[in-house]
């Protein structure tokens, strides 16, 4: 079992792997997972797909991030706005991801743009929802308040009601993040690259490390994304933290 | 079965053309999906419902819950796809996991959350602290209960499309499979998928309204949720 098959041999039954002549047995035998290809590979295959899906990541959450927020301050001044604009979100949000890829290509094509607009659409329901829900739970006295002290409506918005609905759209921001995060994998089908692309070159290829390698890195991605975000929310409310504290 | 396809330009005349394939393909692909969430339901519901029930562990609950929302899905079929191969298998565990923390944190602010009140009463009526858990406790939490168990199986058919990467079948065999659908093969598949995912959720929702107790359906809302659980989105996590 140990001794290496010799690589002609591996190479005809097995997955083909470019091995340039310099491939260890481990990966030549296809083993479980082998780290010395992960870190000789690290620099020129794992951080170029980590930046571009964090560039990915960024963008998407950004764009969706501005129509939510422009939303959902409409939708809290002009209340009929929430219900077609929600449902048309919800709507979106329940197709199945390679599904919608799938279908957005038929109209824009194999491109960078499209797996945007895939990506940006996932995050609607959740942004606008929660920045709505956070505006809404400011109290109404507070608001009173500051129009009696002369706050005009949008110092009022600036000053009392954002800040106050600050830690529902930070919760929402972050659960959009990891969400995109998942999905950007996905839309590496569509031409999307970061590190679904790796993930579809390993379904070409069958090569075990790369497997599990780009599903780890995404995974770890995502944790640690939301672990800054909750971090971000924690310095930005300091006050939220007394009342979300456990009971 | 290949070589009675029919391919047409159309991705309506190509679904009707090829009613049988699609059967076969949203057969499979609901057997994957449900095996998952029954096994998910398994494991998820007494362990959520014995730390609701003791009040305990709600740091636990709350991580669990955090982690299964960030996990990337095609990242778990990925790593499952390294380690246990291809298959039926490989996917259906990947799909467990992560329908799992949903199910489990949602059962346990469901029992967590059941009104003191009236799991004090029941006490206070002589009732044992089991028959408490269920004549009082899982009747109380069941509408939220079933609410994770809804998120989770739209979760999970949506997601099962990604099971055609692991050699689990289902519909996303037809969309990841252009060369032989054609174009028309692909719009309909995804449709198809997109109209599935609707169609779960719908009849969900409705039998969510059965098993929530009268009383309850008259107040509109379901009972206290934590800030765990603000909505059926968020916990829903993504595929």
């Amino acid at each position: 079992m140990s001794l290496a098959v010799h690589p002609l041999l591996a190479a005809g039954g097995g997955p083909v792997i470019p091995t340039f002549g310099r491939a260890s047995n481990c990966v030549v035998q296809n083993h479980q997972f082998c780290a010395s290809w992960v870190s000789d590979n690290w620099s020129a295959v794992f951080q170029p797909a980590l930046v571009q899906h964090i560039v990915l990541t960024l963008i998407a959450v950004g764009v969706g991030m501005v129509i939510s927020f422009v939303a959902a301050i409409f939708a809290y001044r002009h209340t009929w706005f929430e219900t077609p604009f929600s449902m048309t979100a919800a709507f979106l949000y329940t197709i199945p991801s390679l599904a919608l890829f799938e279908l957005l290509v038929q109209v824009t094509g194999i491109n960078r743009f499209t797996v945007e607009v895939g990506l940006v659409s996932y995050t609607l329901l959740i942004l606008f929802r929660n920045t709505l829900t956070g505006l809404r739970g400011v109290p109404a006295a507070t608001i009173e308040a500051a129009r009696a002290m002369g706050l005009t409506e949008r110092q009022t918005l600036l000053r009392i009601e954002l800040p106050l609905a600050a830690p529902a759209i930070m919760a929402g921001l972050r659960i959009a993040t990891v969400t995109t995060i998942s999905l950007a994998t996905v839309a590496a089908y569509i031409g999307g690259g970061g590190l679904g692309a790796l993930i579809f070159n390993a379904i070409q290829s069958g090569f075990k490390t790369e497997f599990v390698a780009a599903g780890a890195l995404a995974i770890i991605l995502a944790m640690v994304a939301d672990l800054l975000l909750v971090l971000v929310q924690r310095a930005l409310t300091p006050w939220a933290r007394r009342r979300l504290a456990p009971s | 079965m290949v070589s009675a396809l029919a391919i047409t330009g159309n991705p309506f005349t190509f679904f009707f053309d090829n009613l049988s394939l699609f059967g076969d393909k949203t057969v499979a692909h609901l057997e994957l999906s449900f095996v998952s969430v029954l096994v998910a339901i398994v494991l998820a519901i007494p362990l959520g419902v014995w730390l609701g029930h003791l009040h305990r562990g709600s740091f636990f609950a709350i991580t669990v819950a955090n982690i299964g929302r960030a996990l990337p899905s095609l990242a778990v079929i990925s790593i499952g796809i390294g380690i246990l191969g291809i298959g039926f298998l490989n996917t259906m565990v990947a799909l467990v996991i992560l329908a799992g923390p949903v199910i489990l944190t949602n059962v346990y602010v469901a029992v967590d959350g059941v009104d003191p009140d009236a799991v004090q009463a029941a006490r206070a009526m002589g009732m044992s602290p089991l028959t408490v858990l269920w004549r009082v406790e899982l009747p109380l939490a069941l509408p939220l209960i079933f609410a994770g168990v809804r998120t989770a199986t739209v979760y999970v058919v949506a997601t099962a499309t990604l099971a055609t990467f692991a050699g689990g079948g289902g519909l996303g065999d037809i969309i990841v499979n252009e060369p032989t659908y054609g174009t028309a093969g692909v719009i309909a598949g995804s449709l198809t998928i997109a109209v599935l995912a609707f169609a779960i959720d719908g009849v969900l929702a409705l039998v969510q309204m059965r098993v929530t107790p009268y009383p309850l359906r008259r107040q509109g809302r379901r009972p206290r949720t934590d800030a765990v659980v603000q909505s059926r989105w968020e916990t829903g996590g993504r595929r």
